[in-house]
């Protein structure tokens, strides 16, 4: 019999995240794809799972696991990892699903790996592959607590694929003890952003310390309407403060992997480099001809982006009839 | 209102870490050391908050002697005491190993706050934070990208995938501190001068009450089986601006047809 993979599946702007797809794409791939899917969600939620390869989805709508961060999916996920011992639970390298992972890994004395671009079951156990250190390296590890394996997986990292599968949906008691309460989510703020979110743009324009400034994200917004993409940004320029920290691409930030990805003022630090290395065309501006950045590009002008840029606006416009 | 922060004390941002294929760990000897940016931030919100509301800052760090750069830099920050967890048998911990060990330390302090980074500058698992927090017993308020304690009351602003929760909880807690949570202070000269006297507390996993089969390597539940490097990418064509550079990427992405 097939070993259970289980997803736990998150929701976000009222649709089921890219992620969980993903990772159900992956757990069909190798085992017996199952869903565990906590709180209110869109109504086409369950139909989503399952026809992206889930045959089973543990699910509950309490609005406890909305009302309150942590504690309760904890509860109920320990809950069924004990009463059915799937071989993995995968979860996205999200915030919650990190806070659930550092939770149930510490409760249940089994440990955890990160920021797992890949896997296989071995020998009872798995072998997550790791594109460590900003992807510089990639290794192997391994779970050594016999047991459900718990793996946190990088964005970005398989294919959603469709799927269908005649689908079981079990209803589960949801978590209710008072001790669960004691981390609420009080109000939810979305700060709007025009354009195509970074994750799924297909053109994405990073800025990075090279702009040298707030204002100058500017130009970017500009190339970014004109090839229709969203702009995005080097750590350094957001903790220099210019943008906000939604728009950060790296380790630490958001990954993407676009058509093509264009590095401005962007000298390429490991930290970058592991969120965006998978563009398919890399396209970069930069005045250090030995920035590594360039390593990884498959076009580069070393030169003054406030020249190049402007320069590559007008074309593009002139070409696009604009 | 007391304050322990845990950070790690890192290879400088200027260092390219690299992974040693035999020990599979971390390359960390030789290397200049530096309080992680990201612990430095959550010092200067303990820092802060301890100024607002009164009460102490306690650095805790784990790691080798090339640590005690970084603890003197937090105490030349405003910290006012730190404890060192300075041992070999800790020494290959994975992130659950890591938090135990961290937790016990914490144990040993009075607390109403511990702040952490989400997640370290070298290894960024983020899940540290959040086990430390269950091996204690209290909330994990994690991503704060702005904290206000009132009372008992601890409540952040957490970064969210499309803006950011008002997220509430009562101390003691534990808040994890998003990058970019604030600029940390430089230490001054008279900083720099007073940390010299600051107590250093140095403590062995033992004197921690953990056996040597819960940290370091065998107590570690992730194991790295092997180390290697990914296929590389073969750099592209990378030209000099002539005056022509925007039109030269605009025939690149007519290539590519993507215009």
């Amino acid at each position: 019999m097939a070993e259970a993979i289980w997803v736990y599946a998150e929701t976000s702007d009222d649709r089921v995240t890219t992620t969980s797809l993903e990772m159900l794409a992956k757990a069909s791939e190798v085992g017996k794809a199952e869903a565990i899917l906590l709180g209110p969600a869109p109504q086409d939620a369950v139909e989503m799972l399952a026809k992206h390869g889930a045959s089973k989805i543990y699910r509950s709508t309490d609005s406890i696991y909305r009302e309150y961060l942590t504690l309760p999916a904890a509860e109920t996920v320990a809950g069924l990892i004990e009463q059915h011992r799937p071989a993995v639970l995968l979860f996205a390298s999200s915030y919650a699903g990190r806070d659930l992972v550092s939770n149930l890994s510490a409760r249940l004395d089994c440990g955890a790996i990160t920021d797992v671009g890949d896997f296989q079951l071995k020998d009872d156990s798995v072998e997550a592959t790791i594109p460590a250190l900003g992807a510089s390296y990639q290794n192997i590890s391994t779970l050594v607590r016999p047991g459900t394996k718990l793996l946190v997986v990088r964005p970005k990292s398989f294919e959603p694929k469709l799927n269908e599968q005649p689908v079981n949906v079990e209803e589960v008691a949801a978590a209710s003890a008072e001790g669960l309460r004691k981390v609420q989510m009080k109000d939810r703020v979305v700060v709007k952003r025009e354009g195509p979110s970074l994750e799924g743009a297909k053109i994405v324009i990073s800025g990075g310390r090279g702009l040298k400034g707030e204002e100058q994200f500017a130009i970017l917004k500009e190339l970014a309407d004109v090839l229709g993409g969203a702009v995005g940004a080097s750590r350094a320029a957001v903790d220099a403060g210019w943008v906000p920290y939604a728009m950060q691409i790296g380790q630490t930030g958001k990954t993407v992997k676009p058509d093509v990805y264009f590095a401005i003022g962007i000298s390429g630090a490991v930290q970058h480099l592991s969120g965006m290395k998978t563009s398919k065309y890399i396209v970069t501006i930069n005045k250090d001809p030995e920035a590594p950045i360039f390593q990884y590009s498959d076009f580069g002008i070393v030169g003054d982006l406030f020249k190049v840029v402007p320069q590559l606006i007008e074309e593009i416009k002139k070409r696009k009839g604009l | 209102m007391n304050v322990v922060v845990c950070g790690k004390v890192i290879p400088a941002s200027t260092v390219t870490i690299e992974i040693d294929p035999n020990t599979k760990r971390m390359v960390r000897k030789g290397v200049p050391h530096e309080l992680d940016p990201a612990a430095a931030s959550a010092v200067e919100e303990g820092l802060r908050l301890t100024e607002k509301h009164g009460g102490t800052v306690t650095l805790i760090t784990m790691g080798t002697s090339d640590a005690t750069i970084g603890i003197r830099n937090a105490l030349a920050m405003g910290a006012a005491s730190a404890v060192h967890i300075l041992d070999n048998a800790v020494a290959g911990s994975d992130t659950l190993a890591t938090a135990k060990i961290l937790a016990a330390a914490i144990k040993k302090q009075a607390f109403d706050l511990v702040l952490c980074a989400t997640e370290s500058s070298d290894s960024y698992s983020g899940i540290v934070a959040g086990q430390i927090a269950y091996f204690l017993g209290v909330p994990p308020v994690t991503f704060a990208k702005e904290i206000t304690v009132e009372g008992d009351q601890i409540s952040i602003k957490r970064q969210s995938e499309t803006g950011y929760d008002i997220v509430a909880a009562k101390l003691p807690a534990l808040v994890s501190c998003s990058s970019g949570i604030n600029e940390p202070r430089y230490p001054q000269l008279k900083g720099i001068m007073a940390a010299k006297k600051k107590e250093i507390k140095v403590y062995t996993a033992s004197d921690l009450g953990l056996g040597p089969d819960e940290v370091g390597e065998k107590g570690a539940r992730e194991k790295v089986l092997s180390v290697g490097r990914p296929p590389k990418r073969q750099a592209g064509k990378a030209v000099t601006d002539e005056g022509e550079g925007g039109k030269q990427i605009a025939d690149f992405l007519a290539e590519i047809k993507v215009i």
